[in-house]
């Protein structure tokens, strides 16, 4: 995995709440047997007609946030299926921020799986992000927000932090504690 | 201190505590399918590394399996590709398949319990949400995503922040048991604590009601905890559960001294604490139709579709959320539930497409005809439910109706194989999910409890059950 740079570029506001991983990526590009690729399939339904022509009215399709890779959005983004094509799909789309005031469980930690990084933001300070027209920059090391006129902070969690800058692969962290496993493996009573 | 039950299972499969994050658990069962799996394998042979325990990974294919006649070639080459590559996966690292042409394939989350894999006390992991279906053996189980699928093979372990505690109770006696499901309980429960209700928490469901309802019952509402937010829901186990899984092809030999060991120790202490506490009294409670396109989104069928400013209650993200909702489903503040007239009809899918399920919907379907205007399908949960209900001559009773009688597999609940629906049909579904698109492109789902929906069947539009004699 890529370590965590900081990024800046002007946020594309999605103001839905409850977007869930149905409509991150739809079931009928569930197919694919590897990771990449997923991006043309972002959001598809509400992008694409059914002629696969540009939705106008789509914030993706807007010119204005093509090379975006922030995206905002409502409350309990990415409920629902446990699909991590949803965190593909943004990836590979260019998203590498998500923000939002929730986040379900499993879409979350996902993200830290591919490089992205969910922040959870209280209402308040989301709404004036969705106000903010141009760039901003955010700073996972300092754990900063830079909009003009202002330094938003936020909250995350210190391994998730570590991983992200480092890049780190759970595995080979996990296959440290080889010991650890083999002893429990013989104390299990289900077997 | 006093425990809950979900602190004692996870108190028992800790391998590493760390001071500040996560821990690390171990898993004692692993179940794979063919969507979220490949790029797991994948990634396992990028990085040369084995399956840690292949003797307790099992898998299947259920997403994108077609539900038609069986010795025919898969059409999709995608889907063709995707099940084949699990074949290979399986064989490359030693691990149980149960394919499409074996008798014990179906919905993983159907043939889990059935095959004796699901068992108490036990850690179970998927790369499938509705993994907490297997909560109601009180197990925890849990949906994960595709890099932890793979970090699962590889150390049979997962990292977990742990979650919080939700003590949902069930309490009363439902009026007709029939007619007022599972289903209608735990849609209930959702409308009332929305999808994100119980976010970040594991749910434990207690209660009088708990105790009455079978385990394919409880299947159905630790099912839809994730549709509450939650990954995992739990029932305590008691004889019920015992008894269901004592016999089955799995479970491991020295299960009657297991059996001791749960019945005195998975239960939470009495004065544990939970972090949340919410209580549904089911005595009133009426057969529940959704309106819109999530779970909460849900009323009673005796009611109207809402009008999103009352729905919202002042919450102004809510209320969009419902016009936008109510113009997707194409539906008017106001019309009631019961002239909703639908298209199609779909009872299957982890939720609902269990032996009892397809009893009580024959129930209602015998001796009548589906109404004209519908086209209606059944989709066992798994070979051996199909098997079992043709054994007790269902299949005859819904073919004679004109339901369609297909093989197992998740089918119309996501629309990845053939089962789909056109855009702008409507379909009373006994699936999980509402959202948009969810049963095909452009597709209206409601779901509802298979009696209700076998009900909406023959009558072309949803009805009221209590209406019918069903006894």
């Amino acid at each position: 995995m890529e370590p965590f740079k900081t990024i800046k570029s002007i946020a594309t506001p999605l103001d839905k709440v409850n977007v869930d991983t149905d409509q991150i990526v739809p079931k009928q590009f569930l197919k694919l047997v590897q990771k990449t690729g997923f991006g043309q399939y972002l959001f598809y339904d509400w992008r694409f007609t059914t002629g696969g022509l540009p939705k106008e009215d789509f914030i993706l399709n807007n010119p204005k946030y093509r090379d975006s890779k922030i995206l905002l959005t409502g409350e309990n983004f990415g409920c629902g299926s446990s699909r991590e094509h949803a965190a593909w799909a943004l990836l590979d789309y260019g998203f590498v921020v998500v923000i939002a005031p929730s986040f379900a469980d499993i879409f979350y930690n996902n993200c830290f799986k591919n490089g992205i990084l969910p922040i959870k933001l209280d209402n308040k300070k989301i709404e004036s992000l969705f106000k903010t027209n141009s760039e901003i920059e955010v700073n996972l090391e300092n754990q900063t927000i830079i909009v003009p006129n202002e330094t938003i902070s936020f909250d995350i969690e210190g391994h998730r932090k570590k991983t992200l800058l480092e890049g780190l692969d759970d595995i080979s962290i996990t296959l440290q504690y080889e010991d650890k496993i083999l002893q429990y493996e013989k104390s299990r009573i289900v077997s | 201190m006093p425990k809950t039950l979900f602190e004692k299972i996870w108190d028992l499969h800790v391998v590493v505590e760390q001071k500040n994050g996560p821990t690390l658990l171990y898993v004692d069962r692993h179940l794979v399918h063919e969507v979220t799996s490949p790029q797991a394998f994948d990634g396992l042979r990028m990085n040369k590394r084995n399956v840690r325990r292949p003797d307790l990974t099992f898998a299947t294919m259920d997403h994108n399996v077609p539900t038609s006649d069986r010795s025919l070639p898969i059409i999709d080459q995608i889907s063709a590709k995707q099940i084949k590559v699990l074949e290979k996966n399986c064989k490359d690292f030693d691990i149980e398949l149960f394919d499409i042409n074996s008798p014990n394939q179906g919905i993983v989350h159907v043939i889990g319990p059935e095959l004796g894999i699901t068992l108490p006390g036990t850690t179970i992991v998927c790369g499938d949400s509705h993994t907490s279906t297997h909560g109601a053996f009180g197990a925890l189980a849990f949906g994960i995503g595709t890099s932890d699928v793979e970090h699962v093979l590889a150390t049979q372990c997962i990292w977990m922040e742990k979650p919080k505690t939700f003590e949902i109770k069930i309490e009363g006696k439902r009026k007709n048991e029939h007619a007022v499901t599972a289903k209608d309980i735990i849609l209930s429960i959702i409308r009332h604590i929305g999808t994100a209700g119980g976010a970040g928490t594991v749910i434990e469901y207690t209660g009088e009601t708990i105790s009455d309802l079978t385990m394919e019952q409880r299947m159905t509402i630790c099912n839809m905890s994730i549709e509450g937010g939650a990954r995992a829901g739990l029932v305590a186990p008691d004889e019920k559960t015992f008894a269901y899984l004592k016999g089955r092809k799995y479970i491991p030999k020295n299960y009657d001294e297991l059996v001791d060991h749960w019945s005195e120790n998975l239960k939470s202490d009495p004065g544990a604490h939970f972090d949340k506490i919410f209580t549904l009294h089911v005595d009133t409670i009426s057969p529940q139709v959704s309106w819109g396109t999530n779970p909460a989104m849900t009323t009673d069928v005796t009611s109207i579709v809402p009008f999103p400013e009352e729905y919202a209650k002042g919450n102004q993200d809510e209320e969009k959320a419902a016009i936008r909702a109510l113009q997707y489903m194409n539906l008017k503040p106001g019309t009631p539930i019961t002239d909703i007239s639908i298209d199609r009809v779909f009872i299957g899918s982890c939720t609902n497409s269990r032996l009892d399920d397809l009893i009580e919907a024959s129930k209602i379907v015998k001796g009548k005809k589906v109404s004209s205007k519908v086209r209606a399908m059944i989709v066992p949960g798994s070979q051996l439910v199909k098997k079992q209900a043709e054994e007790l001559g269902l299949d005859k009773i819904f073919k004679e109706a004109n339901f369609e009688w297909r093989e197992s597999g998740c089918s119309m609940c996501l629309g990845m194989n053939p089962d789909i629906l056109v855009a702008g049909e409507r379909c009373a579904s006994t699936s999980n999910r509402n959202f948009e698109g969810r049963q095909g492109a452009g597709g209206r789902t409601h779901l509802v409890s298979p009696v209700m929906a076998a009900a909406a069947a023959l009558a072309g539009h949803f009805m009221d059950v209590r209406e019918l004699d069903l006894n």
